[in-house]
């Protein structure tokens, strides 16, 4: 007796959408897993979700293969137009995905301006350093360390730009860390400000050959060698890892942005005297 | 100031205007980025659409509040922007995204007057400017009436066409204050857009390019949109490979506009048949032309005017009907010449289509500079 194998998360794909664009091994698929599956585990309606990709590698994580309102929007605007869908809708769960080029570089502005409006949006960084679909580019974010055309200039980091802009959940764990960001996904898609999560992906195609890496194995090995705790970075006092990434939640979930509480501050700047 | 719809007649700018005749047609989001001389028009919703139930929301830059429109859009909402020179130039992107993926929305573009920075020099960007291959729908308002009137004709134009539409005004429509006439309630045409039902199985909606203008799978509602500015098919879904759905895909979003264009076209000819001058403009340009072919008539000169309300899109076959009418075009734009050339290339020899720039740009004609003009050819 034999029996097809049916996927866990086969309902959360759109019909007839089954076949993935992405490379075999690439990294979006575990962040594509680690979403659906934390949608899962919150037995959300998909009909309560939309997702808002933007340009990129990234933007063919939701779009059109979850099973839910996906928009495909311009090169950096996804933020903006998810803005205004929640704006509109805000008993929907507007969940942004894209990669790092897209939401931090072309639309920086925009997503600085979100984390300050602090608009109930869930936005994935998929940041894995290249622009994967025009050949492996530089791009700003964390994992950029592979210049092209002579880009040096060192990376954002960008959950330290959304920690200030006034993000009220910020969380980073890299896709070693599957499960660890299926959590953080779950927490965000309950928690009702700004969340930004960003998952340092890999590129297995155009930037795993720069590195000295040859497949998705490598990689990831790569990455949980590069990953330090981030209570272990607070506890040693460390202000620059030279190369190793911080992982794990650096914001709240909290209900106002980290400058705006007074308790934080220490006696002495409240009352100086 | 009274919630609601505002009725009877009141003195106010272009820009006021503009804003009740959004709310008049239904408009319930307003995204905006300042952008002077456009202000006007984001200070009253800010303050009106929260009394109607709307939403209004100041975002960081004018790429920022097109996006946000469509947005808005897709999450069902009559939505509009408004802007001018600057801002224009930085939404073409997304103004052609909206094209592609046929969101309806207005957007309020009003011009800069003289060339600080803008001119009025945005007609042919607005529509050539958007990447693609697309048809746009542009009113050019007169006076702040039309403000109001033509701001609820584009509301009706982007529902019923699932389209951006654009309002081209110039600064001394939009911060010139006259009085504007509200029509009662009933009177006020509300047009929105169809929207797809889930078909029994619950699973594919038809819609995208199906017909000539498709329902719209509005989000939120579990029709489980897949939209996508690429070429796509009937069902929204992308497609690279399929060589045929690239040709249906561009010759459905620009047949919708050219087959409905004499729903679109608005133009008004004033003057005596035996007219063998027309003077044709659009815009403040437009009122001039018609005071002075007034002032002409009474001076026993044959002189017609012909204002463009409809920019795009272009009214070919009654500039075509004019040129056929009369010996001499001549043509007054607050800049130095726009729409002269699809002017010239609609008359297509018919009538000689002679071009009038003002004296001084960022000042309107004189009427008395034009019937000099007027003199000059008649003789």
């Amino acid at each position: 007796m034999t029996k097809a194998l049916r996927h866990p998360l086969t309902d959360y794909i759109r019909r007839g959408a089954e076949m993935t664009p992405l490379c075999a091994g690439c990294g979006s698929g575990i962040v594509a897993q680690a979403i659906l599956r934390a949608i899962h585990r919150l037995n959300l309606d998909m009909d309560d979700l939309v997702f808002v990709s933007g340009i990129g590698c990234a933007g063919w994580i939701p779009s059109p293969y979850f099973n839910a309102d996906t928009l495909h929007t311009m090169p950096g605007r996804s933020v903006a137009v998810a803005t205004g869908v929640k704006l509109f809708r805000p008993g929907l769960k507007v969940v942004v995905i894209s990669g790092d080029g897209d939401l931090v570089g072309l639309g920086g502005n925009h997503l600085l301006h979100a984390a300050r409006r602090g608009a109930g949006l869930v936005v994935v960084c998929v940041n894995n350093g290249v622009y994967e679909l025009t050949g492996g580019q530089t791009t700003p974010g964390l994992a950029s360390e592979i210049p092209t055309f002579g880009e040096y200039a060192p990376p954002f980091d960008a959950c330290d730009l959304m920690r200030a802009a006034g993000a009220t959940y910020v969380a980073r764990w890299t896709v070693y860390h599957a499960l660890d960001l299926s959590l953080s996904v779950q927490k965000a898609l309950l928690h009702p400000g700004f969340s930004f999560i960003e998952a340092v992906s890999y590129c297995r195609t155009h930037a795993g050959p720069r590195v000295g890496s040859r497949g998705p194995v490598e990689m990831m090995q790569l990455y949980r060698d590069r990953a330090v705790p981030v209570e272990r970075v607070r506890a040693l006092g460390l202000t620059g890892l030279r190369g190793r990434w911080a992982v794990g939640e650096f914001v709240g979930p909290r209900t106002t942005p980290c400058e705006a509480e007074e308790e934080d501050l220490p006696e002495v700047v409240l009352n100086p005297t | 100031m009274s919630e609601g719809v505002l009725k009877g007649r009141h003195s106010m700018t272009g820009e006021e205007a503009c804003a009740e005749g959004a709310i008049a047609a239904g408009c319930q989001f307003f995204a905006g980025y300042p952008s002077a001389p456009s202000l006007g028009v984001a200070d009253r919703l800010a303050r009106r659409l929260p009394e109607v139930g709307g939403t209004y929301v100041q975002m960081e830059d004018a790429a920022g509040a097109i996006s946000s429109v469509v947005g808005a859009s897709w999450a069902g909402a009559k939505a509009m922007t408004a802007t001018s020179g600057m801002g224009i130039g930085l939404m073409q992107e997304e103004i052609s995204y909206a094209v592609a993926t046929e969101t309806p929305c207005v957007i309020v573009d009003v011009q800069r007057e003289g060339h600080r920075g803008g001119a009025l020099e945005d007609l042919v960007q607005s529509r050539c400017g958007p990447h693609g291959p697309h048809e746009i729908v542009v009113f050019a308002p007169a006076s702040p009436q039309e403000m109001f009137d033509l701001t609820i004709c584009a509301f009706s134009a982007a529902e019923k066409f699932r389209t951006p539409v654009l309002i081209a005004a110039d600064t001394f429509v939009g911060h010139g204050r006259e009085a504007v006439e509200m029509p009662r309630e009933e009177e006020i045409p509300f047009v929105w857009r169809r929207i797809a039902v889930a078909d029994e199985e619950g699973e594919e909606v038809r819609g995208f390019l199906e017909t000539w203008v498709a329902p719209m799978p509005v989000i939120g509602r579990g029709l489980k949109a897949h939209v996508t500015a690429s070429c796509h098919d009937a069902y929204g879904r992308r497609t690279a490979l399929d060589a045929g759905a690239l040709d249906r895909f561009v010759r459905a979003l620009c047949g919708k506009i050219q087959r409905y264009r004499g729903d679109l076209t608005i133009t008004e000819a004033e003057g005596p048949e035996e007219a063998r001058v027309a003077l044709v403009g659009y815009g403040s340009a437009g009122r001039v032309a018609q005071a002075t072919a007034r002032r002409a008539y009474e001076e026993g000169l044959p002189v017609e005017a012909f204002r463009l309300t409809t920019l795009w899109p272009f009214p070919e076959s009654e500039v075509a009907d004019l040129a056929r009418r009369v010996k001499t075009i001549l043509v007054l734009e607050d800049n130095l010449g726009q729409m002269v050339h699809y002017i010239r290339a609609a008359a297509q020899g018919g009538a000689e289509v002679v071009f009038l720039p003002p004296e001084a740009v960022g000042a309107l004609h004189r009427p008395a500079y034009v019937l000099e003009k007027i003199q000059e050819v008649l003789s």
